[in-house]
């Protein structure tokens, strides 16, 4: 299990991945830099906090913790952390997206060991770790499952089938995150498909809810410590984010806040390394 | 009267029940097999697996999307999940998750589809599976077995979950009569020779192979001599027996109970027409949804009987010779 960073050192950490998101879509030329960036913060957390055990030169271990990224598009953000967790180098990633590379535009298990689930169609992620959970328990191993999904991909029902389904076996060995972000592809979560008190509705199925800031570090890693220590239930910890976090000045002058599925120009990314470096 | 009844064949146990023995008997031995039911258990006949073993059955209720999801989960970790509903309701709505949980990262999950084809009789069309062949053919790496009776359904089940990666198997709700004997030599992709011939090839799965039997018997008392093949692998397709059928018998007719497109006639078809071209015939549904009745009223309704394969072979063999 990787050194557990502290508080600053996470921040520091949370920088970097934002750096190399930035970096690595703007080089392949397409991409969801900014679902990504909204996401840093709890995947930094998770992969570097000494919340995850995980070892990149084993990554099919069978004790390892799980984390899947049900909102795949925001892959950017996973193949940063695993790059600087060291499953690869900083160089491949900078081949995203393009022909031949196994970083693909949304994760591809069958190509890149330590991606638990190939997502991309919104919905499945929460089943898949179900399983993974449910694998664990009958084995009796002690590894966690993490699962990210977005605010917008809880429009799918086969979601709440998930949730249902968890709390029907008590998994206690399962976390899911919701990056919520308040941004989908054509607009706000809120005008596209309002899901209103979503924590209320996930506590209605029986979990562990808490509610955080999820671009604040010190909030997201007492989450996840909380998460941890509940025992009898699954944990749902709504992360409230911004899309583009991070760069937020940048993106403003471009007028367009949710900026979904477009990487920065050349220009653009030279000023949002430029703030990301001030920020460090 | 059964298919296969004309041809002296006996009636025997219905493909899901032969598939839950079968199933149970496995899981006694094998202890990384589980299953995730959609809360059918008891009509799938994944039940009598998940009574004798509780820890390793899952019933997720009427939720077939994480149903299947949470088989690619277990899979992922080394488990084999056999994960079975109505042929309709798993194929077809849990598609995108058979192809996103399953069939894309290659999980070794068994889908288990039962209430197939028209002869579920009375439940009527939203009930009948008649899409699932097409739709599982079309999933790259998933092999697809669509048995034609109790023996080589115990057989397909053991070879399914030898077999590493993503499988469909496909089992009738009713009985049916009992074309191979106990202990078949069953080999995922071999087909089976039912009978011998050198006029026509009837290639044929499922239920129709025991009308493929009784349209041979029926051709022979006209002195022509009907080759059949009980083609169990749509997907990896013997595309050695094809060619030779093709060759030694110079026509081939294709009878399944699942629609016109995307089935076994279309795999058939492509192998043919590209290894060695001639004159096809097609029995099946057609192109058409059935509706509520009798199993064998609708059978007759909807062309799926020994009479409609004999009329087929003849038309093919006119072919031939024009």
């Amino acid at each position: 299990m990787p050194k557990a960073l502290n508080l600053e050192e996470l921040k520091s950490k949370a920088n970097d991945i934002r750096k190399l998101i930035v970096r690595c879509t703007t080089a392949a030329g397409s991409g969801h830099p900014s679902s990504s960036l909204s996401a840093t913060d709890v995947v930094t957390a998770l992969y570097f906090g000494g919340f995850m055990k995980y070892n990149p030169q084993q990554p099919r271990d069978p004790d390892r913790d799980r984390f899947i990224l049900s909102k795949g598009h925001a892959c950017p953000v996973l193949y940063s952390a695993m790059a600087e967790a060291g499953y690869f180098s900083v160089d491949d990633i900078m081949t995203l997206r393009k022909l031949g590379s196994p970083w693909e535009g949304h994760p591809n298990m069958r190509r890149l060991p330590g991606i638990e689930a190939s997502t991309g169609s919104l919905g499945q992620g929460l089943s898949i770790g179900i399983g993974h959970a449910l694998a664990g328990r009958l084995d009796k191993k002690s590894y966690h499952v993490y699962v990210m999904l977005g605010d917008g991909e809880t429009g799918e029902g086969q979601v709440w089938e998930a949730f249902a389904a968890a709390e029907k076996y008590r998994l206690n060995n399962l976390t899911a995150i919701v990056d919520r972000n308040g941004y989908q592809q054509t607009g706000a979560t809120k005008d596209v498909l309002d899901m209103g008190d979503l924590a209320g509705k996930i506590a209605s199925f029986g979990w562990n809810v808490q509610t955080i800031n999820g671009n604040k570090m010190d909030e997201v890693v007492h989450a996840l410590e909380k998460a941890r220590a509940v025992k009898d239930q699954p944990t749902a910890i709504v992360a409230n984010t911004k899309k583009g976090f991070g760069i937020l000045p940048v993106l403003e002058t471009t007028g367009d806040l949710n900026y979904h599925g477009k990487p920065l120009s050349k220009e653009l990314a030279e000023k949002a390394l430029a703030l990301l470096s001030q920020t460090n | 009267m059964y298919l296969g009844e004309l041809s002296g064949l006996k009636l025997g146990p219905a493909p899901r029940d032969a598939f839950g023995d079968a199933f149970k008997e496995l899981g006694k031995t094998n202890p990384l097999l589980v299953t995730v039911d959609g809360d059918v258990g008891n009509s799938t006949r994944t039940e009598p697996f998940a009574l004798a073993y509780p820890d390793r059955g899952f019933n997720v209720g009427i939720a077939e999307s994480n149903m299947v999801s949470i088989a690619g989960g277990l899979a992922a970790c080394g488990k084999i999940p056999i994960v079975a509903s109505f042929a309709c309701f798993l194929m077809d709505n849990a598609f995108d998750q058979i192809r996103m949980s399953v069939a894309f990262p290659q999980m070794n999950v068994k889908m288990v589809g039962s209430h197939t084809g028209i002869s579920i009789g009375e439940d009527g069309p939203s009930q009948m599976g008649i899409e699932d062949v097409a739709l599982a053919c079309s999933l790259p790496g998933v092999v697809v077995i669509v048995p034609s009776d109790a023996a080589t359904t115990r057989a397909a089940t053991a070879a399914m979950i030898e077999h590493v990666g993503p499988t469909y198997l496909r089992v009738g709700r009713g009985k049916l009569a009992e074309i191979h004997a106990p202990g078949v030599k069953f080999q995922i992709g071999k087909a089976i020779q039912v009978r011998d011939g050198s006029d026509v090839t009837i290639v044929a799965n499922g239920l129709m192979v025991a009308a493929a039997v009784d349209a041979a018997t029926l051709l022979a008392k006209d002195g022509v001599k009907a080759r059949v093949l009980d083609m169990h692998t749509i997907k990896p397709i013997d595309a050695e027996a094809l060619a030779a059928a093709a060759k030694e018998t110079g026509a081939i007719v294709v009878a399944e109970e699942h629609l016109h497109h995307g089935g076994l006639g279309s795999v058939v078809a492509q192998v043919t027409a590209a290894a060695h071209p001639v004159p096809m015939e097609f029995v099946n549904v057609g192109d058409t949804y059935a509706e509520s009745g009798d199993p064998d009223g609708l059978l007759k309704k909807y062309d799926l009987t020994a009479e409609h394969v004999v009329r087929a072979a003849r038309r093919a063999i006119q072919r031939k010779a024009s």
